[in-house]
């Protein structure tokens, strides 16, 4: 606070305002981050999620977890090792996902090449962009009151079907990879459609048959890659063919350094979330999700087809989600796939969708955020355990899913509107 | 909402009393740093999906690199786990920026990798467990286990008493397939030598055929696939699925007529199913690390670069049938010295294990 308090009017330089206009904002900016609302709560979810990573950081520590065994003869060195290790650990994970400071050094040096510099926000992008689609299939589904956990099986399809068309058909580049890419769309779409179809003919719930699509997808896979059709003509591994050259996606920044893995497959990821943010904002399309997902009664009762509703959302939302398996299958995974390339994209999608609250922006940004933790921590291993960015994300989503929690432990006002807590209709 | 402030009170107390109760040892003279904090050579390893603590090649590879360590106190070793093959580039690459002198990938599946980082940096040495790499400064680490598993298999079918044993492996690729090939070819010499007729269930060598769970973690199925085999008649289990193969153990302990053999490592020391086990086929795997570090070290050090590759076999002591343990009694003093016999023309080269995995073939 100013010392200068009696004269008002001299902190007035907006001129035709009301006098008190500038202590009300500072008083209403304050209030702001006191308040519950959705954007403090996504604030302090980040923060409070890094205080208990940096907790069990301590804890699984066994130098730093010696030194609270004689905390009272000599504290300094338990709070000299904590401290080290956490600034450490957070540095490490910096560095592995946005600039590596030695790589900087050796930059200014001359011994290190531009590209080099690139690399961890390359490996930031190159881990994000498999999720900003399977984000935006959740998400999409979320709107339309569906909780899509199925995202797991279509990405699965996808990557199969991206894979077919990659290695099977002999083509030009500008022809092949499009379809390629197109293959996998609408292979996940036709796997994604599935539990809409389910839903809107015997109104089983998308919950229970999308979740145990996704294990006839990773059982399928794992036939899928053993067959002659698929398997590899020169390993007896379990791992498909791999793509023709003409299908591969071409690396974004190979002319700086071929070791810059992220590729084309982020640009169609940020059409593709420009293309669902017009879908849900500007098409009459997205005006029925919204609708249905707001109040299916009130939707129907308007002359909406429901079924049809939720049949195409969830197509769509497949279709995503299938661009996310071309993504992996012509991209990084374009040696061949196995039974371990599709990790866990389909679920961490959901909890991207919860992290970005079912909007195509936020998608993004939380996608970026876990792509970041990812590579960060695959760079910081040993020294910070790998299931750190594991634990960071499901902590993160641990609190933006419970606001009440944040509010309690952070003692926030409630938001005018009340707590904003995003749920997927249909339970 | 408000918490009562005596309750309040005495979780704080309570809590401090606890933490000072934890916290009250003494403080050491001087801190005891770093494992050969600076150590002049840095050895890496970058493992495949399974972790560094998958109870199975990597954890023993990761021995072998700790061990190198523990002998010489100039060479530091680090890895990096891969949760999938997407990660193996990042993480070679991470190994590279990270100044190693030495990298190895453990794994078949990394070899092309492998190959990629050992072309773009060829002045730092490689190694490849598992796999065979024609690159100059790669070096190929691999092992005849079929040896170790013919022994195994001819052990399997002096002891079984239904005339019955069967095996499974974690998945159908060239390092499990290669046991369970020898494995049958042992089981073959003894019904040839001997005149018995023991069945082999779950591989059919001539085919390359058999049953796999396609996990080398999910317990439970492997325990349900022993049980299968169990009620064939069964009665000694050779499962090559690393940590999965603990189904078979657990299958075996609650039925006292079966019994079991263990891969990879002398499962009577490094499983809890000791009573069960006639034998293990063991693959030499932390020693081999251990002595290409080593020799890489030297390599580093004005000594001979080491290049080629190394295939563990009987003759040099890289795989060996574990002892029989509690067994010991069991085996009869024939069919040791039979045994003998076996791994002598084995090394001389006049009885030739074949699987079309084996190292030799590629």
């Amino acid at each position: 606070m100013s010392t200068d308090t009696k004269t008002p009017t001299a902190d007035e330089p907006e001129a035709g305002e009301t006098p008190e206009s500038k202590p009300n904002f500072m008083r209403l900016f304050g209030r702001y981050l006191t308040e519950a609302n959705s954007v403090m709560v996504t604030i302090y979810s980040l923060l409070l999620a890094f205080l208990i990573g940096a907790i069990l950081l301590i804890v699984s520590d066994e130098y730093t977890r010696s030194t609270f065994s004689y905390f009272f003869s000599r504290p300094q060195d338990a709070w000299y090792a904590s401290r080290d290790l956490i600034v450490e650990s957070y540095t490490a994970l910096f560095e592995g996902a946005i600039l590596n400071l030695s790589t900087l050094d050796r930059y200014a040096a001359g011994t290190a090449e531009f590209g080099d510099l690139l690399r961890p926000l390359s490996e930031t992008l190159t881990y994000a962009t498999p999720l900003i689609f399977t984000g935006l299939a959740v998400g999409l589904a979320f709107r339309a009151g569906l909780f899509n956990i199925g995202a797991q099986g279509q990405l699965i399809f996808g990557m199969m079907g991206a894979l077919i068309i990659g290695f099977a058909l002999d083509l030009p580049a500008v022809i092949h990879l499009p379809l390629a890419v197109i293959a996998g769309a609408l292979a996940g779409a036709a796997f994604g459609a599935v539990p809409g179809v389910l839903k809107a003919t015997t109104g089983a719930h998308e919950v229970i048959s999308s979740i145990m699509l996704n294990n006839i997808a990773a059982l399928f896979l794992v036939w899928a890659i053993s067959t002659e059709f698929l398997h590899s003509e020169t390993k007896t591994d379990l791992i498909t063919k791999p793509v023709d050259e003409s299908a591969v996606m071409p690396k974004l920044l190979s002319g700086l350094s071929e070791s810059l893995r992220v590729n084309w497959a982020l640009l169609i990821g940020i059409g593709a979330a420009v293309f669902t943010w017009w879908l849900l904002s500007r098409s009459t399309f997205g005006f029925r999700i919204r609708a249905v997902g707001f109040n299916e009664h009130a939707s129907a009762t308007a002359g909406m087809r429901i079924g049809s509703t939720y049949t195409t959302t969830m197509a769509v939302a497949g279709g995503l989600a299938g661009l996310a398996g071309a993504a992996l299958s012509l991209g990084v995974g374009s040696a061949g796939i196995t039974t371990n390339t599709a990790l866990e994209y389909g679920f961490d999608g959901i909890t991207v969708a919860l992290l970005g609250r079912a909007k195509p922006g936020g998608i993004v940004a939380a996608a970026l955020l876990f792509g970041a933790l990812k590579a960060g921590a695959l760079s910081a291993q040993p020294d910070v355990p790998v299931d750190i960015s594991t634990l960071l994300q499901a902590t993160i989503v641990l609190f933006i899913a419970a606001p009440a929690l944040v509010k309690a432990i952070l003692h926030l006002r409630t938001p005018r509107g009340g707590l904003v807590t995003l749920e997927a209709k249909g339970w | 909402m408000a918490v009562k402030p005596f309750k309040l009170a005495l979780a704080g107390l309570s809590a401090v009393g606890l933490a000072a109760l934890a916290a009250c040892g003494e403080a050491p003279s001087e801190n005891g740093g770093d494992d050969n904090a600076d150590a002049s050579f840095l050895a890496c390893m970058v493992t495949d999906s399974g972790g560094v603590d998958d109870k199975s090649f990597n954890e023993s590879s990761w021995a072998g690199m700790e061990a190198a360590a523990e002998e010489n106190s100039d060479i530091k070793v680090d890895f990096k786990e891969s949760s999938s093959e997407t990660d193996y580039d990042p993480n070679l690459q991470a190994s590279v920026d990270d100044g190693c002198n030495f990298i190895i990938g453990v794994g078949g599946l990394m070899t092309e990798n492998v190959n990629t980082a050992a072309t773009a940096n060829p002045d730092i040495p490689f190694a490849t467990v598992d796999g065979f790499s024609e690159v100059e400064n790669v070096y190929s680490i691999q092992f005849d286990t079929a040896q170790s598993a013919f022994l195994a298999g001819y052990v399997a079918a002096s002891q079984t008493k239904t005339g019955t044993v069967a095996t499974w492996g974690g998945m159908k690729i060239p390092p499990v397939t290669i046991f369970m090939d020898g494995f049958a070819e042992g089981i073959e010499k003894h019904n040839a030598d001997k005149g018995t007729d023991v069945k082999l269930l779950g591989w059919n060598a001539e085919t390359q055929e058999g049953t796999f769970l396609n996990s080398f973690e999910d317990t439970a199925a492997g325990k349900s696939t022993t049980d299968t085999f169990i009620t064939q008649n069964a009665d000694i289990i050779f499962p090559v699925a690393g940590p999965a193969g603990l189904g078979a153990l657990t299958a075996a302990a609650e039925n006292d007529a079966v019994n079991a053999i263990w891969v990879d490592t002398d499962g009577y020391e490094s499983t809890e199913y000791g009573a069960e086990l006639i034998t293990s086929a063991e693959k030499g795997l932390a020693n081999a690390v251990k002595d290409s570090v080593l020799a890489a070290y030297d390599a580093a050090n004005g000594g001979e670069a080491i290049s080629g590759s190394y295939v563990g076999t009987l003759a040099n002591d890289g795989v060996s049938l574990a002892p029989f343990h509690d067994f010991d009694s069991a085996v009869s003093a024939d069919t040791k010295a039979e045994l003998e016999a076996l791994t002598q023309q084995i090394i001389d080269g006049t009885l030739v294990v074949e699987s079309p995995a084996s190292p030799a073939a590629q």
